[in-house]
């Protein structure tokens, strides 16, 4: 990890940071491509110099890329972006550094610069925890249950920062004192979505944001397909937890089929447009997910965890009187709304609210917007 | 010679006594009308010359002079004409001074003499009789209206010539006999809490709002019953006084809105302007000053959709006559104070798509979108809203469930109950429900005991509630302890009340 090369290596090195960020710059071919490039090359500064006639004798090369790559003002551009990471104050990773995360680099078309902040260990073991950003409250539950308890057990939690599933995995992971990474689709000095300012400096803290992408990079719809590479690229596993027919987690998935990676769905219920995609991986041959000790199994993780709810065994130990465990455990199954808790278990409106208040109070029950309760995980 | 012929104006809701002076003196033919009259008065010298010649009398080719008294009083309106004309005939001796004295004419003349109906007959004849006034000369359209002032001869008249020949004692006299075909109930009667399947939260939540008269705030998405169940609200308001309806009906009958062979209005009013209304159309205003939505749905409900679509400046403007239960408008020469005691209840989505409160997944809006939408609800008009309900959609199942659902009289008749104590409660302090309730009041009315106290803390350290919340939760309380007939407000009271401060709890960042 070079600390934007400067000062450590002197000039030497910092010249080739800029080199690095030319070349990674270069959007005129595939990743993968410009990734054979520099190994042929072995070096960017040797590609930077690299006249027509060698880049030509490569035979990797387009006559279209050739002109990007001897293109004069992209050069002259590559000087603005350097300024621009060296003004955002973040880490540069170099495909050949040694803090560059080892599974990564075994992809097909890995990114050949990380920009990244806060602390990535190049060997620890992480999963991915992705899904839908419009979910359910069961989605977003398990989300943040399953990231839980992979963090708890030494597991760094990957995702995206997205809204909905990604936020409550990175929540999830933090709020168990794990580490988790979070892999941006934009430039690392943005927040995207903004709501999520706070979750992104949290995860600096407690484990990295890194981004393929310069610094400055706006959130582009067409970078966030190709970020998802780096995300299962990054793990050992992939969790989609819930992912509608149509949903970008899916190309997750894809993504760690072909690179090789576990793929884990949870289940939903069927008639959820939110669990089309995951229950079809499952049935495409996706390792079902019923509890984290599933996804710890074919990790070869010890663990003690059995799939057994929570909340089943605290309303074992609550104390609570006639009417208020009828109303808990009606909201065993997912979040309720108030009117039909109370013709399920024939207690008066003012009644119900009155107790479920109190649960509330006690820190058992949640309400959510709509007159929707539920237990507190 | 000089004539004068008694008609009435109405200012607020109140009529006041209009003498016609006319005076016919030799000179240049001329018609001049004095007395502040608007466009409408100035044009009723056409309308009566045609009528007084197409009657079949001679219209005086003399100078004719009319004056209005008080002649410092903006006239406006046709219902002059009648009164116009009577001064005329009488002037020119067709009719004796004497035999007009003791009555009052009032109606719009057409230029064949035919009487025209016109607005705020009932303040009119209630000034007439306060002023001694025992014949009262109506459009028959009107004469209806009128006879809710049972004291008062009411005599409609069809047109010019039958109003003339009745005064000479030509035409026999023929007094307004209720033959009972008023087409009663204005509005509400006709829907019904029993309507309204499913939903018992909210039901529950208005049965408060009306037993403590409390103003509320219902928020749901889209087509999920949000009009369909602030449209009963009225239905389940204690029935009015025959004061209150008479006050009512005035009011409408000032803004014309009174239906066709209605003489009272006898059931709470319910309004629902739409959103663009302007701040004068809701509080009321006008050069010529007219009462507002706000006046018309006094003593009933005053319904606003889309609450974040009206103006603010027409919000603004509800804030006060909210507090005070009056509008006061003040012009030149003249300050109008109309009543405008309503119930409030204000619906809107809760985010831009509308679907926030729905199952998660449904709802589009950003988490910012939602913030910035609910910011322009809050503000002092949501300081007023004692109540805040959220509303989901019914279920399917729920609309065909044939459940024994019950109605609004049995609802009416508990809410009845609950305002009887509070009135009971409140005797002399002029307050009639525990939404008036004044923070000074609170040591007095809504003392909790400790667990209460500690119930409360709970909640405004775990909820993150606003300060606004504190006393808006003990109002309600306590209506919820007087439906209960509860002298004490007890745990159970409290919580339920404090489950209707959805917007104050911080998960909603509002």
């Amino acid at each position: 990890m070079s600390k934007s090369g400067i000062g450590r290596d002197g000039d030497g090195m910092m010249s080739n940071i800029k080199y690095w960020i030319w070349l990674s710059s270069i959007v005129n071919a595939s990743p993968g491509k410009i990734y054979q490039l520099l190994k042929y090359f072995r070096d960017p500064a040797l590609v930077w110099e690299a006249s027509e006639a060698e880049l030509a004798a490569s035979g990797l090369c387009t006559k279209k890329l050739i002109a990007h790559l001897t293109d004069k003002t992209a050069r002259k551009e590559t000087e603005k972006a350097f300024e621009s990471v060296k003004k955002c104050d973040a880490d540069v990773i170099t495909i050949y550094d040694k803090s560059y995360p080892e599974l990564l680099k075994h992809i097909a078309d890995p990114p050949l610069v990380l920009y990244c902040k806060g602390r990535p260990e190049p060997d620890e073991t992480c999963v991915a925890v992705v899904g839908s950003r419009r979910a359910t409250w069961y989605g977003l539950d398990m989300a943040k249950r399953l990231a839980g308890e992979l963090a708890r057990h030494g597991v760094t939690v990957v995702s995206g920062m997205a809204r909905g599933i990604d936020s409550q995995a990175h929540k999830g992971a933090l709020e168990s004192g794990g580490r988790t990474i979070a892999v941006l689709g934009c430039g690392i000095d943005i927040a995207y979505p903004p709501e999520n300012r706070g979750l992104m400096e949290e995860i600096i803290r407690h484990g990295a944001v890194i981004s393929e992408y310069l610094p400055g990079t706006g959130p582009a719809r067409y970078n966030f397909p190709a970020r998802n590479r780096i995300i299962s690229g990054l793990s050992i596993g992939v969790t989609i937890v819930e992912a509608g027919e149509k949903s970008g987690s899916l190309i997750t998935a894809e993504y760690a089929l072909e690179q090789g990676r576990d793929v884990f769905a949870v289940p939903g219920n069927i008639n959820s447009y939110n669990s089309a995609g995951t229950n079809r991986l499952i049935r495409d041959g996706a390792k079902i997910v019923t509890g984290v000790g599933d996804i710890l199994d074919e990790l070869n993780i010890r663990h003690d965890t059995k799939n057994t709810y929570s909340s089943v065994k605290k309303l074992a130990v609550m104390k609570l009187d006639r009417d208020e465990k009828t109303i808990a455990q009606r909201l065993l199954n997912g979040p309720v709304h108030l009117d039909v808790i109370c013709r399920d278990c024939g207690i008066s409106v003012q009644m119900a609210s009155s107790i479920l208040l109190m649960l509330e109070l006690s820190g058992f029950v949640e309400q959510l917007p709509g007159k929707y309760y539920r237990l507190v995980e | 010679m000089y004539s004068k012929i008694i008609s009435c104006g109405v200012l607020g809701i109140d009529g006041y006594i209009v003498e016609i002076e006319t005076d016919i003196s030799n000179g240049l033919p001329a018609f001049e009308i004095v007395g502040l009259g608007d466009t409408a008065v100035r044009e009723a010298r056409e309308r009566v010359r045609s009528a007084v010649k197409n009657s079949g009398y001679e219209f005086p080719l003399k100078k004719i002079t009319l004056n209005m008294a008080p002649a410092n009083i903006k006239k406006e309106g046709s219902s002059f004409d009648l009164a116009i004309a009577m001064g005329i005939l009488t002037s020119s001796g067709y009719i004796d001074q004497s035999a007009v004295s003791k009555s009052m004419f009032i109606g719009e003349l057409a230029l064949d003499g035919e009487i025209k109906p016109v607005k705020g007959i009932l303040p009119m004849a209630v000034c007439a009789h306060r002023n001694g006034i025992r014949f009262l000369f109506l459009p028959e359209a009107n004469a209806r209206e009128a006879s809710v002032v049972k004291e008062l001869h009411v005599i409609p008249v069809k047109d010019l010539r039958e109003t003339a020949a009745i005064i000479k004692g030509e035409t026999e006299i023929k007094y307004f006999e209720d033959d009972g075909s008023e087409t009663v109930p204005v509005c509400s009667d006709t829907v019904d809490f029993a309507d309204v399947k499913g939903q018992e939260n909210v039901k529950r939540a208005l049965e408060v709002a009306a037993s403590g008269a409390h103003n509320c705030l219902m928020l749901g998405s889209p087509g999920c019953g949000k009009t369909m169940l602030a449209r009963r609200l009225p239905t389940i308001l204690p029935s009015m006084t025959f004061e209150e309806a008479l006050e009512v009906t005035k009011i409408h009958s000032i803004a014309g809105i009174l239906p066709k062979g209605v003489s009272l209005v006898n059931t709470r009013p319910f309004r629902s302007p739409h959103h663009s209304i302007s701040d004068t159309g809701l509080v009321g205003g006008g050069s010529i000053p007219k009462p507002g939505e706000i006046s018309l749905a006094h003593y009933g409900v005053l319904f606003l959709d889309e609450l974040p679509e009206f103006s603010k400046k027409a919000l603004e403007a509800l804030r006060q006559p909210l507090e005070d239960g009056i509008i006061t408008i003040s012009r030149v020469n003249a300050s109008i104070t109309y009543p405008a005691r309503t119930t409030l209840i204000c619906a809107a989505n809760p985010c831009r798509c509308g679907y926030f409160l729905d199952q998660p997944g449904k709802c589009t809006c950003t988490p910012k979108q939602i913030q910035q939408y609910l910011s322009r609800l809050s503000g002092p008009l949501l300081d007023r809203l004692d109540i805040h309900i959220e509303v989901s959609p019914v279920k399917y199942t729920e609309l065909e469930s044939d459940k024994n659902i019950e109605n609004s009289l049995a609802i009416r008749e508990r809410v009845e109950r609950t305002r009887k104590i509070q009135i009971e409660r409140y005797k002399g302090l002029n307050i009639y429900s525990n939404s008036q309730l004044q923070p000074a009041m609170f040591s007095k009315f809504c003392r909790l005991d400790k667990k209460c106290r500690s119930i409360l803390r709970d909640v405004f350290d775990r909820f993150g509630m606003s300060a606004r919340a504190h006393s808006r939760i003990l109002k309600v309380a306590r209506t919820i302890a007087d439906m209960d007939m509860s002298e004490d407000i007890k745990p159970i009271h409290l919580t339920e009340a404090i489950q209707y401060r959805s917007l104050d709890r911080k998960a909603w960042n509002v």
